[in-house]
């Protein structure tokens, strides 16, 4: 499915702020707050079947 | 106390001396499973030759842990009470991450029920009270009998017998095989058991000890990930009768089990664990667990049942919960094909519902199993990760699985499961409320039975017995105790149960007609009718 934008102006600043956070940690670090992150915003979209076509659409780009 | 294996005796059979007389059903193995099913058919009038080739009740504890389902269906089968008085009922489980408790949870018992959510009973006294159970019924139990050939000739089965004084054949109508997770008549058949096997060893060690490890005389059940005590690894500690403690300490993918199960080897865990409490160590085993079943369980004149048919890890608790949820589905399916009563499908509805049932014990296990034993390293991150927040974000702790405790399974959707829009929905298995004098379930369960809540009369239909509740009729008649019946079923409204206490529909006007097509359709009478 294509994922249309939904941050619109705030897509830059999100992005900013994904990269800040990562600064000064090692890559095991950095994977291990990605894994955080995708769980928390997997509860906040709040929604399996949603969830499950997110993790679809990102896993289709791995074969890319 | 350490249990005090008693050896049934073995007596030469008649069929060394002579043919036996055709029986309706042969059960392989005495365990909780072929047990429970002779006797639920016994109870139907249905006799069963059981034959196992030991004489003795489980060796170790095994399973422990019995749901409110399965003690619910024990209670129809005589031994559920019995069950209820002897184990520990226990509510309260407490997960940790290394030393700090993360999550809780209360099974929080919801009044009005006869049997509690759960409690904990060694699997040797569950086999113990079956066997009683079983004697008191006149059931032909064969122990030292060992099935070492089978042949199915198409309307009745040939099993070849070994005992102490030589061999012996025997003939039956169907052969139930619930000889356990090894089930030699699935061997025999060469039918593929295919499923996940995880690699993790677990040691499994049963400690007798006076003072409660809990510091609270209320039993709970505590589950580790990461313990100080044992690094890296799971624990999980669990109280049984007896003052008896289950332990179970995940080994890790590359040990010797035979040099684990020592006991130079386990004192010393237990000791990180149990301090210097004195303790005696009554049972000790390494296990490997797996997840698989077969692809069907009816073939032709044998029907497999039980861990024969389906094996789960044990984080759930599904295993022996499981199998005696095949046996309340297959009991009064096959006494009725025996009586001529059944359609041509109702035993393949076995096959259907049991193997929904199953899948849904085998995903809840797998995903319980794979949460304890990561498989790589990035699925070790995941669930590192997952414990880490679970000390802050309550989503993360209910992500958090150490087990998920088997429940009743729906039957919902599937042929032979009817409509109807009351709050308890057709397929699902029944839920008990207070009569006046004693729980719903004693008076639904074991029959075909239209049950009328309140203000509803009920029809007369040939081969379903009527009972109403709070109404008075000219049928049978029970008194609620309180409203909480009604709250859970509605007023004015009719249910139509099957044997093994599942819904098959329910009725807002219960007619002749509407009543009498649920019934046939539960029966499979329809396809029967077209064949
Ligand atoms: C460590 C552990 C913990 C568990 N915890 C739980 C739990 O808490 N809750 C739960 O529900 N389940 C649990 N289980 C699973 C449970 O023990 C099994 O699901 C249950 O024993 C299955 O019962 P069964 O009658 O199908 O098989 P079994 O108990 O294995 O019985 C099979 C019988 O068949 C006999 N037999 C075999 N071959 C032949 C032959 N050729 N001829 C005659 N007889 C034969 C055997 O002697 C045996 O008596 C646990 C299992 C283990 C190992």
């Amino acid at each position: 499915m294509r994922q249309d934008d939904k941050l619109g102006t705030e897509g830059d600043a999100v992005y900013a702020a994904l990269l800040t956070a990562h600064e000064g940690l090692s890559e095991a670090e950095s994977h291990r707050m990605n894994a955080r992150l995708v769980l928390m915003l997997a509860n906040q979209v709040g929604d399996a079947d949603t969830v499950q076509q997110l993790i679809a659409d990102a896993r289709a780009l791995a074969e890319d | 106390m350490a249990y005090d294996y008693q050896p049934f005796p073995y007596v030469p059979p008649p069929g060394l001396t002579g043919p036996e007389p055709r029986h309706p059903v042969a059960i392989v193995g005495a365990g909780p499973i072929g047990l429970a099913l002779a006797i639920d058919l016994a109870q139907r009038g249905v006799a069963s030759v059981v034959l196992d080739d030991n004489n003795v009740v489980s060796v170790g504890s095994r399973a422990i842990c019995w749901a409110k389902r399965t003690l619910e269906i024990f209670d129809r089968l005589g031994v559920g009470e019995r069950m209820l008085e002897k184990g520990v009922t226990w509510q309260v489980g407490r997960n940790f991450h290394g030393a700090d408790e993360i999550y809780s949870f209360d099974l929080l018992p919801e009044d009005g029920h006869k049997y509690p959510a759960f409690i904990n009973l060694q699997q040797y006294y569950v086999e113990e009270y079956l066997i009683e159970r079983a004697q008191e019924l006149g059931i032909d139990l064969r122990f030292k009998n060992k099935v070492v050939a089978h042949e199915d000739k198409g309307d009745h089965v040939v099993l070849t017998v070994e005992t102490p004084d030589g061999s012996y054949t025997l003939e039956a109508s169907y052969l139930a095989a619930c000889d356990g997770a090894k089930s030699p008549t699935r061997e025999r058949m060469g039918l593929p058991f295919e499923g996940q096997t995880f690699e993790e060893h677990f040691l499994i060690v049963d400690v007798e000890m006076a003072d409660s490890p809990f510091g609270t005389d209320t039993p709970e059940r505590w589950f580790w990930f990461r313990p100080p005590f044992h690094p890296g690894q799971s624990a999980l500690l669990h109280k049984q009768p007896d003052n008896i403690y289950r332990i179970d300490l995940q080994l890790g993918p590359d040990t010797d089990p035979v040099e684990e199960a020592t006991e130079e080897k386990v004192r010393p865990r237990l000791r990180a664990i149990l301090g210097d409490r004195p303790f005696r160590l009554d049972w000790m085993s390494v296990y490997k667990f797996r997840c698989a079943r077969l692809e069907r369980f009816v073939h032709g004149r044998v029907v497999f049942v039980g861990d024969s048919a389906h094996v789960v890890s044990p984080f759930g608790a599904r295993g022996g919960n499981g199998g005696i949820q095949d046996v309340d589905n297959l009991g009064w399916k096959l006494a009725a094909i025996l009586e001529s009563a059944g359609g041509n499908d109702l035993l393949e509805s076995y096959n259907t519902e049991r193997v929904y049932g199953s899948d849904e014990n085998i995903l809840n296990s797998t995903r319980a199993t794979n949460f304890m034993t990561p498989k790589s390293p990035i699925e070790a991150m995941f669930r590192d990760e997952v414990l880490r927040m679970a000390h802050h974000h309550p989503f993360a702790r209910r992500l958090v699985n150490s087990g998920r405790l088997s429940l009743p399974c729906s039957l919902a959707g599937m042929p032979m499961i009817g409509t109807g829009d009351g709050p308890v929905a057709p397929g699902m298995a029944i839920i008990d409320a207070p009569l006046q004098d004693g729980w719903l379930l004693e008076q639904v369960q074991g029959r075909f039975v239209l049950v009328g809540f309140g203000d509803v009369t009920l029809p007369e239909v040939t081969g379903v017995d009527r009972l109403g509740i709070g109404q008075s009729a000219e049928y049978p008649c029970v008194a609620p105790d309180g409203d909480l019946v009604f709250e859970r079923y509605g007023r004015g409204i009719a249910y139509l149960f099957r044997p093994d206490g599942h819904v098959v529909a329910s009725f807002q006007n219960p007619t002749a007609e509407k009543v009498q097509g649920a019934y046939q359709r539960a029966l499979g009478a329809k396809t029967q009718v077209t064949a």
